[in-house]
């Protein structure tokens, strides 16, 4: 079977982003990069498929020059080869999913992988849409927010979360993509042996002649308004509580 | 005109779709709204969703329909959006949501805006959404030809907000070609894993619990809080990490979003991840020793203190009733 898993590099969760004067972008000079954590789980699904039913898995991104660096850490953790959609303007907040779906579509297509992975949204942007878009793109079905995955060839079976503690069974044929909820497996981490083989494999570059047009344009940045006052309660826990629980009744009317 | 795409689950209303009609009502000034409901029965279903002030609620009824596919219902919305030519097309950002709204985008070649929490309204109305898991709000506006699709975030707008009308809205029955053999995806029964799995995101009370509980005898605690208050039970992710509760109680970003009257948060810091979850609760108390935890940014009552003393005060304040 051949497998895609498709990886965004995203500034680190600690980073504290700050705006540029134009209030545009963000300064990236002082962020440092990770693996996004949810296309992680992608990642470890796509290599324990590959021990089940075999095959090989091409991790792909689309992302700047430093993006290369999720792909030798993918090829670390046991991937075998990667293909790295190459363009500065990829990096820019304002690079919409409609931008990163179209590239990697266009760099995927040829692979005629059999399943297409990724995670269910990223990190920084979060707009949870680039692996549905991709899916159309490359003219697949889909599933999104997938718990478990079954390959029974021709098809695949897949268990998706819903809200509230519902799943659902799916089942589909291949080629499919999939986009991979965190905590669907536990993740394993590169060896020292994993580190060295990785300088061996290969990473296609591939340099657009030119991207998709943006569906979205960012206007301005912000940070996130206080909305709210606060009143703080003060007193014994008894008196704290009285005067609480009469706030509730009488203020706020949401207990009787 | 503005479509709002209304969400119903084994023919009950979605509370998510209220939300998505204030979202329209806020955004449509002069325009008018239309809702749209797509699945097996729904009379039930756009017959409330008619109490909304907006002037249709079209219904695409077919067994190919439900159980729910992202094939069918992008092949159906697709038609029916080619036929009514809204402007604007509002979804309320649930799972099914994210499943089916970005294939729908793609195959119109329109922009999606997902995950909204405020409109600016104007001839190019802009909208703004989180990014950088919530420590930044962008304001972005659509690009290309309309319609233009909007998800907002479950909890930004309030269901309450939601103008009701003064005579029902008309229900409008459509039918669209939908052809079975290009629905790829074979979709079985819903099912809950857990006997006792509850949907948070209709509970009118939560009581919630962080780190600060600290051990998982004390669990017991706050199911009594719980109880007195007659709230549902959740908890951040640590602790259902930790299996300390299960995994349906988590709220946040991994786990469920609620916007209950009344959200209560016990040694809960309020970290991004846990708050987008929350957020949209209309009171919400705090209670944690640290009286600088973000949680305090956004509750309306807190108290500063060791949870330990101030839960039992709080339980026995409410069972002198």
């Amino acid at each position: 079977m051949k497998i895609a898993v498709c990886i965004k590099q995203v500034p680190t969760r600690e980073w504290q982003p700050r705006i540029d004067d134009a209030r545009r972008g963000v300064r990236e000079q002082d962020a440092s990069f990770e693996m996004n954590e949810p296309d992680a789980y992608a990642l470890e699904e796509a290599l324990r498929l590959r021990e089940k039913h075999g095959g090989e898995v091409v991790v792909c991104t689309a992302g700047p020059a430093r993006a290369s660096q999720v792909l030798r850490e993918a090829l670390a953790r046991g991937a075998d080869r990667g293909v790295h959609v190459e363009d500065e303007r990829l990096s820019s907040i304002s690079t919409d999913s409609f931008v990163v779906a179209g590239a990697l579509a266009d760099a995927m297509r040829d692979e005629q992988f059999d399943l297409v992975l990724t995670g269910l949204q990223s990190d920084d942007q979060g707009a949870a849409q680039t692996g549905v878009i991709l899916a159309e793109r490359l003219g697949l079905p889909h599933a999104t927010i997938v718990m478990d995955v079954q390959v029974q060839e021709p098809a695949v079976r897949v268990k998706r979360e819903l809200e509230g503690g519902w799943f659902q069974w799916v089942e589909m044929n291949l080629p499919a993509l999939l986009t991979i909820q965190s905590g669907i497996n536990q993740l394993r981490y590169a060896t020292l042996k994993g580190i060295m083989a990785a300088k061996k494999k290969e990473i296609r570059k591939v340099v657009p002649a030119s991207l998709p047009a943006a569906r979205a344009a960012v206007t301005g940045l912000d940070v996130p308004r206080k909305t709210k006052e606060t009143q703080v309660i003060s007193g014994s826990p008894a008196e704290a509580a009285k005067a609480l629980i009469a706030k509730l009744r009488d203020q706020a009317r949401v207990i009787e | 005109m503005i479509l709002v795409v209304a969400e119903q689950q084994r023919g009950k209303l979605h509370r998510a779709s209220w939300e998505a009609v204030a979202a329209a009502q806020e955004l449509a000034g002069n325009d008018s709204i239309e809702a749209i409901m797509l699945g097996a029965s729904l009379t039930a279903a756009a017959a409330e969703l008619g109490n909304a002030a907006i002037a249709a609620v079209h219904t695409i009824e077919s067994p190919l329909l439900d159980p729910y596919t992202p094939d069918a219902f992008t092949e159906a919305l697709h038609a029916a959006i080619v036929q009514l030519g809204p402007v604007h097309v509002i979804l309320p950002h649930t799972y099914r949501t994210r499943d089916f709204a970005p294939k729908l985008a793609a195959r119109m070649d329109r922009a999606l805006i997902t995950d909204c929490i405020g409109i600016k309204r104007g001839d190019a109305p802009t909208f703004l959404r989180p990014v950088f898991q919530g420590k930044i709000v962008a304001e972005v506006s659509a690009q290309g030809d309309r319609p233009h699709f909007v998800s907002v975030q479950i909890g930004a707008f309030r269901a309450d907000d939601a103008k009701r009308g003064s005579v029902p809205a008309q229900v409008k029955s459509m039918s669209v070609p939908l052809d079975s053999a290009s629905i790829r995806q074979k979709a079985e029964e819903p099912f809950q894993e857990a006997k006792q799995a509850v949907d948070l995101s209709q509970a009118e009370r939560i009581v919630a619990v962080g780190r600060g509980i600290k051990a998982q005898e004390h669990i017991s605690l706050v199911e009594k809080l719980a109880a007195a208050l007659g709230a549902q039970l959740a908890a951040s992710r640590p602790i259902c990490d930790s299996g300390w509760l299960p995994m349906e109680r988590q709220v946040g970003s991994s786990g469920q979003t609620v916007a209950p009257k009344l959200y209560v948060a016990l040694g809960i810091s309020g970290a991004i991840q846990h708050v987008v979850g929350m957020k949209g609760a209309r009171t919400i108390v705090a209670v944690n020793k640290d009286a600088d935890a973000p949680i305090f940014e956004i509750a309306d009552y807190g108290i500063v203190g060791d949870l330990f003393e101030i839960v039992p005060a709080i339980i026995a304040e409410l069972e002198k009733k």
